[in-house]
């Protein structure tokens, strides 16, 4: 991934001094950028524009650059009369709690499997790469009539976090990438952490979790995202409407609010992953990277 | 090679002290170690039983019986499975699949291979184009679909309309027509999710040896035979892995059916997880469970008869 000279390699130093080939890779490059900016940055633009643009413009004008007065009130109307505020912080807080339950899970899960290795280590192994080659539409209904009458306890779980929190955690491809990580951590250090006293508790919080920041970021970015995405199973087991994360809450206030007024709520919707993305952009695409590492 | 020789010893004694005790009692594993990993594994154990291997099962049971949560289940045989084989949307609803599945992969495939071909030779800021092909994997597929749903306004002021007006054509119709709404629903589902592909074969690319580059040059290969002879097989195994995981993926394909047009008009975006969905949730009388699970379970192991099929007919020609 180094800049300047070399790209990836494909033309040789020879090539690129050929005028020819300079000239129509810059042009194909260009025609990418461009059409990058356009599809990808595009529309995203576009709702920001329209988020403050008074709806009678936003019908009459819509691929209009300029919007004719700016009608910030959208945004305020929609934080506060339409509740997405309320919406936001429900989409915060169901985000966080499905943040925790994946990092606790693949975290003590991987070091178990990777450092204690138990000889039972197999039989999980084998039971969590056969969950991922299980299509997730197999596990929604009986999933679902679970949360409605949890087995053995005999309550429902229907409009409790808990419904979306616990399932969440139950990501086989957290607990595969983060034993393969663990896997590869040094083991003298562990030897080394045994001799001086230190016990699988001791070894876990003070030692692998430090030596594993990178892959933490990586999980906690992929497992925020994941979560102000995710929209079906939200759907079914969160019926009231105050308790609602914005993806379920959006289609639904649709036909109630003024166009002007509902762009300006999915404004606000993308923001926390944009800035997100913006913020953690290495990270981001990197992890990318790891869906075909893992599975290749 | 001395890690190697001495890490077998070391995780067969694990981080235990007293495993040299040649019996193994209740204490000797307590004392060895063996609780607390059963603690650690605790949160994996509860999670993954409860609400992965446990359902899974369950699916399974469910798809035998008459379920509706009310009375009690059951046992129907394979009554589901007829059902939902005689039912005149399931023929309906796997052609749609097939069809989306077949469009995703003409319009989806091929782009983030040549965006990414043409992007891993830039010279200069490359991050702009990895972080704006990315960008719409961001956002929210339920505001990335409504977003779409407005400038797919079929009338001659809708969004996309308006553009292709420009150049004189149109205005399409886009979700209001039997004929046009499911390649809309592709466009917009390669939209969203083009980008992750992008960015696994860009970290692919930097796996290719240069060595063969060069090599190819001193042969007299050009630009297009070097792509075409050493970083498209070079990729082969990534290309492999994400063909079928964008299959697996397509086949399952919910949000922009239930969003955009719910499965109309007339049934002509009606997918199998639409069905599946309209069998367990669509119906507010109760649903049927035992179909639903039927369903799903058809979907479940044709997709493992076709990955197992496509990984044994692949094998030889991706590990060459």
């Amino acid at each position: 991934m180094t800049d300047g000279e070399g790209g990836s390699g494909i033309i040789s130093p020879a090539e690129w001094r050929k005028p020819s080939i300079r000239f129509t890779l810059t042009a194909l490059q260009w025609l990418l950028l461009v059409s990058l900016v356009v599809v990808g940055l595009g529309p995203i633009v576009w709702l920001a524009k329209s988020a403050i643009t008074p709806t009678l413009d936003t019908i009459i004008h819509p691929v209009s650059l300029f919007p004719h007065g700016a009608a910030w009130s959208n945004l305020r109307e929609a934080w506060s009369t339409v509740h997405v505020g309320l919406y936001f912080w429900n989409t915060v807080v169901i985000a966080l709690g499905y943040w925790a339950a994946q990092i606790i899970v693949a975290t003590t899960g991987g070091f178990a499997l990777s450092v204690l290795r138990p000889r039972y280590a197999a039989l999980i192994n084998g039971l969590l790469l056969g969950t991922l080659f299980i299509p997730g539409v197999v596990l929604l209904v009986p999933l679902y009539i679970e949360i409605v009458q949890v087995p053995l306890v005999h309550t429902s779980l229907i409009d409790s976090y808990w419904a979306i929190w616990l399932p969440a955690g139950a990501s086989a491809f957290n607990v595969v990438l983060m034993r393969r990580f663990f896997d590869n951590l040094p083991r003298e250090i562990f030897e080394a952490a045994r001799i001086d006293g230190a016990g699988p508790f001791r070894l876990f919080w003070s030692i692998v979790l430090p030596m594993s920041k990178p892959i933490l970021g990586v999980v906690s970015i992929f497992a925020v995202l994941a979560s102000w995405k995710d929209f079906l199973w939200p759907l079914l087991v969160l019926t009231n409407p105050n308790e609602q994360p914005l993806s379920v809450r959006l289609p639904s206030i649709e036909s109630q609010t003024s166009l002007g007024v509902f762009l300006a709520a999915m404004f606000i919707a993308c923001l926390v992953p944009i800035a997100g993305f913006l913020v953690f952009q290495r990270s981001f695409l990197r992890g990318g990277g790891l869906g075909g590492a893992i599975k290749g | 090679m001395l890690d190697q020789l001495r890490e077998p010893a070391f995780t067969k004694r694990g981080l235990s002290r007293t495993s040299r005790v040649p019996r193994r009692s209740p204490i000797t594993w307590v004392r060895g170690g063996g609780l607390s990993t059963l603690l650690f594994l605790a949160p994996l154990l509860f999670v993954f039983g409860a609400f992965s291997w446990y359902p899974i099962v369950r699916t399974v049971v469910m798809s035998l019986q008459h379920t509706n949560l009310v009375q009690p289940a059951t046992w129907v045989g394979f009554a589901n499975f007829k059902a939902v084989w005689h039912d005149p949307l399931f023929p309906v609803a796997v052609k749609n699949t097939l069809y989306f599945a077949g469009l995703a992969l003409v319009f989806g495939y091929p782009i983030p291979l040549i965006a990414a071909v043409l992007m891993s030779e830039v010279r200069k800021r490359r991050g702009i184009y990895s972080a704006l092909a990315y960008l719409p994997v961001v956002i929210p597929p339920v505001v990335a679909v409504l977003l779409w749903k407005f400038f797919y306004d079929a009338s001659s002021t809708g969004v996309f309309n308006t553009v292709l007006g420009w150049i004189h054509l149109g205005p399409y119709p886009w979700l209001q027509s039997q004929q046009w709404a499911m390649p809309s629903l592709v466009l917009e589902s390669t939209w969203a999710n083009a980008g992750a592909t992008v960015i696994i074969y860009l970290a692919a690319l930097t796996g290719v040896q240069t060595e063969l580059y060069e090599a190819a040059s001193v042969d007299g290969a050009g630009i297009l035979r070097k792509v075409w002879h050493v970083t498209l097989p070079q990729l082969r195994g990534i290309l492999l892995v994400t063909l079928i995981l964008q299959i697996i993926g397509t086949a399952q394909v919910f949000l922009e059916p239930y969003l955009f047009t719910s499965g109309g008009p007339a049934n002509a975006t009606l997918t199998v997880l639409l069905l599946i969905y309209n069998y367990a949730f669509g119906n507010s009388l109760g649903g049927d469970y035992g179909k639903a699970t039927a369903l799903s379970l058809m979907l479940a192991v044709f997709l493992a008869i076709f990955s197992l099929i496509y990984l044994r007919a692949t094998r030889s020609w991706s590990t060459r």
